[in-house]
């Protein structure tokens, strides 16, 4: 069997038939109860270990609690029980009988909005945590809105607290027709609104008693039923050379083989491919793993592709289906996410890295988007700490690209600030 | 790893002896094979380890035909550049840190490839897969670089390096149904063998010359097997009777005790300990 190799690799599945993975990232406000919500999934679970537990259990009692503060499951950083805030993205893994998750549970502060995009990014699906006694307020619209920017093509909309209003079905359905109005502009496929206590445990996994006007599934359950996994791929294969694997020793003289990972679509022995950017057809000849030869690789498998002519590949290549190739351009559109407290500069040079390719880039023209309206604003210079904005790029070498929108592997990049080093804007090409 | 490969000038995949390291060197053959592999494994030899450990990695090192480097916590302290720890509680697990950054430094290393996983513990939690450690090997959590899709920034000044976990998003159980999916070698006492062993603070340790026997403390034979596999002075024991990675996968999926909470005398000092030991640089 081929393992995708790909930093961060595939856990294997223990019960390959019975159990897929689902990835999901939480949003929410401060206090809006997220990590008290993912502690009682996995309490509830009973993914929590007995001393993870008995320390929780002593740390409540330390901090005057009368209650299990289940916050302090996932706070695992001395400053964020300290404040009683998630200041940084955590990954969190539990399992049911039916499926796997990782959860990518990041903060709700402002200053720390940056992680959150960390966490959408390799979502299937965003939980968005809402106070019903706060309504939409301007964190849950930038989530939102992130969310569907990410791609992420389901959202979940947890109204908690409930106990705090009485369990009211009013105030769960005037929260709900502010978002609904909000979200009438986000590109989700889907929004799916359950009100619960995530404090008690009403709709978390059993179904509350306290609201029986609310008739759908419980988190746990709508988690477990809802589809998850790869997506039908839209364009044709896409393959960027990541590592050339030339031996030079006796037993594999003249081998060389392009390794990396699919990152669309589907390969197969024998099939025509165009190598990008030397724009020349060539043939593959073997499809290689380390555990034996492949008849065929689709995404997301890690494999060494080598190939009938003699040709100088290297990485940041691409090899892709010649009848369906990726457009390739030195101008980019795309949608920034500004990611560090050092503004954007209009002009000046990033290092910008797609795929496995690595090219100069100058963002040239800009308008800043209004997180509340969606509304573009032209009229700014810059970007700042998390500013999204829609972009034109010059960069230095042609880069070969599909839109975000139909790969998130080949339509996303990131830019770097080659003062510091430091990765400062997510982009998304339209 | 092959991104680590391509990204850095000389990186390195740190070898414990574990079964996270196995892993480890796996997936590095998967990537790199039928090449060999572009960087050297390196071990921290505490001088306090499992002989089974030791061995394990001599014969897997051999089959493998890669360069090992082998840094002593021994010749740090015998350098003065770290001091043993008095006490009951001493172990040479904290100074291992000292030995990894000179060795980092001295070899000049720019990436560290490690066998970490976000499972074991809340700090580790929050470990991006390529992190960023300044030229004091430190860690800054809340400072970390955004980790987008699958684009891993490696940029550094020299200096610097940067610390990989592939496995982050692994759990123990996940690492032994894919040792059983490898069939993969592991040193022996990962499986239940009969040891000579004494309690200290609710865990089983091993007798041996490095963990004097205190008042009171009476070894006596059981039936065990380790969870993870560390420094002698840290690691405990597990009563069990698995002898085989199938019995060792149905333990561990109903295990109710986390892998450092019932094997790690070093994670119980505090609620931040590894929290603290990270930041200095530990892996």
């Amino acid at each position: 069997m081929a393992v995708a190799l790909d930093t961060p690799v595939l856990p294997p599945t223990v019960h390959q038939d019975t159990v897929d993975l689902l990835r999901f990232s939480t949003a929410g406000s401060v206090d809006d109860g997220k990590s008290t919500l993912i502690g009682r999934l996995l309490y509830e679970t009973k993914s929590i270990f007995e001393d993870q537990l008995a320390a929780v259990e002593r740390a409540s009692r330390q901090q005057g609690a009368d209650y299990l503060n289940l916050a302090l499951l996932t706070d695992g950083l001395r400053a964020e029980r300290e404040q009683g805030i998630t200041i940084d993205v955590a990954y969190r893994y539990f399992a049911t009988p039916k499926r796997k998750f990782i959860i990518a549970d990041t903060p709700g502060h402002v200053q720390y909005t940056r992680n959150m995009v960390t966490g959408a990014s390799t979502s299937e699906l965003a939980l968005i945590l809402v106070d019903v006694r706060n309504g939409v307020v301007e964190q849950t619209r930038r989530h939102a809105l992130l969310s569907s920017l990410l791609g992420v093509p389901r959202l979940v909309v947890a109204l908690n607290k409930m106990d705090l209003v009485g369990w009211s079905r009013d105030a769960f359905e005037q929260v709900r027709g502010d978002f609904e109005r909000f979200a009438a502009g986000l590109n989700t496929h889907e929004i799916t609104y359950i009100p619960l206590s995530a404090l008690n445990g009403d709709n978390v996994v059993e179904p509350s008693a306290n609201m029986p006007w609310y008739d759908g599934p419980t988190l746990l359950r709508y988690l477990e039923d809802v589809p998850a996994g790869a997506r039908e791929s839209t364009t044709g294969f896409r393959f960027p050379v990541q590592w050339v694997v030339r031996p030079l020793s006796h037993s594999h003289h003249d081998y060389r083989g392009y390794a990396g990972q699919v990152a669309e679509g589907t390969v197969q022995e024998g099939d025509e491919v165009l190598v990008l950017p030397a724009r020349v057809t060539t043939r593959v000849t073997n499809i290689d793993t380390f555990d034996g030869p492949l008849d065929s690789a689709h995404a997301p498998l890690s494999v060494t592709i080598r190939v009938a002519d003699h040709l100088d590949v290297s990485r940041g290549d691409m090899l892709c289906s010649p009848d369906q190739p990726p457009q390739s351009s030195q101008q980019l559109e795309a949608v920034l996410t500004w990611l560090s407290p050092d503004q954007l500069r209009l002009n000046a040079p990033y290092n910008l890295q797609h795929t496995t390719r690595r090219a100069r880039a100058v963002v040239s023209e800009l308008s800043r988007l209004d997180i509340n309206s969606l509304d573009a604003d032209a009229g700014v210079n810059t970007l700042r700490l998390n500013e999204i904005g829609r972009v034109s790029l010059r960069v230095t070498q042609p880069l070969f690209f599909d839109s975000y929108r139909a790969s998130r592997a080949t339509g996303s990049f990131i830019l770097i600030d080659p003062a510091t080093n430091n990765t400062v804007a997510a982009g998304i090409i339209q | 790893m092959r991104e680590t490969a391509a990204q850095f000038e000389r990186p390195v995949l740190l070898f414990s002896g574990g079964k996270d390291s196995a892993v480890l060197l796996r997936l590095a053959e998967k990537a790199f094979r039928p090449g060999k592999f572009p960087f050297p494994v390196m071990h921290i030899d505490t001088g306090h380890n499992f002989p089974e450990a030791l061995e394990f990695r001599d014969r897997r090192m051999a089959e493998l035909g890669e360069q090992l480097i082998v840094a002593s916590v021994q010749e740090s302290i015998d350098k003065g550049r770290a001091f043993e720890e008095p006490g009951v509680a001493a172990s040479r697990n904290r100074l291992q840190t000292v030995t990894l950054l000179d060795a980092i430094k001295e070899h000049g290393f720019d990436a560290a490839i490690g066998g970490a996983r976000r499972d074991e513990e809340k700090a580790r939690a929050k470990e991006r897969i390529f992190s960023f450690r300044d030229e004091f090997g430190q860690w800054d959590p809340k400072n970390q670089r955004p980790e987008l899709w699958n684009l891993y920034n490696g940029s550094i000044r020299k200096g610097e390096h940067v610390r990989v976990f592939p496995l982050s998003n692994w759990t123990e159980l996940d690492v032994w149904a894919y040792v059983a999916q490898e069939d993969l070698e592991l040193p022996s006492i990962y499986y239940a063998h009969r040891r000579m062993v004494f309690e200290r603070s609710g865990m089983l340790m091993s007798t041996s010359p490095f963990l004097p026997l205190q008042p009171g403390e009476i070894p006596f034979e059981a039936e065990v097997r380790y969870r993870t596999v560390g420094d002698m002075t840290c690691t405990a024991a597990v009563r069990s009777a698995a002898s085989t990675v199938e019995e060792v996968l149905a333990e561990v999926a109903a295990f109710r005790i986390g892998e450092r909470g019932a094997t790690r005398v070093d994670d119980k000092f505090s609620d931040a300990a590894m929290e603290d030991r990270k930041k200095e640089g530990y892996f």
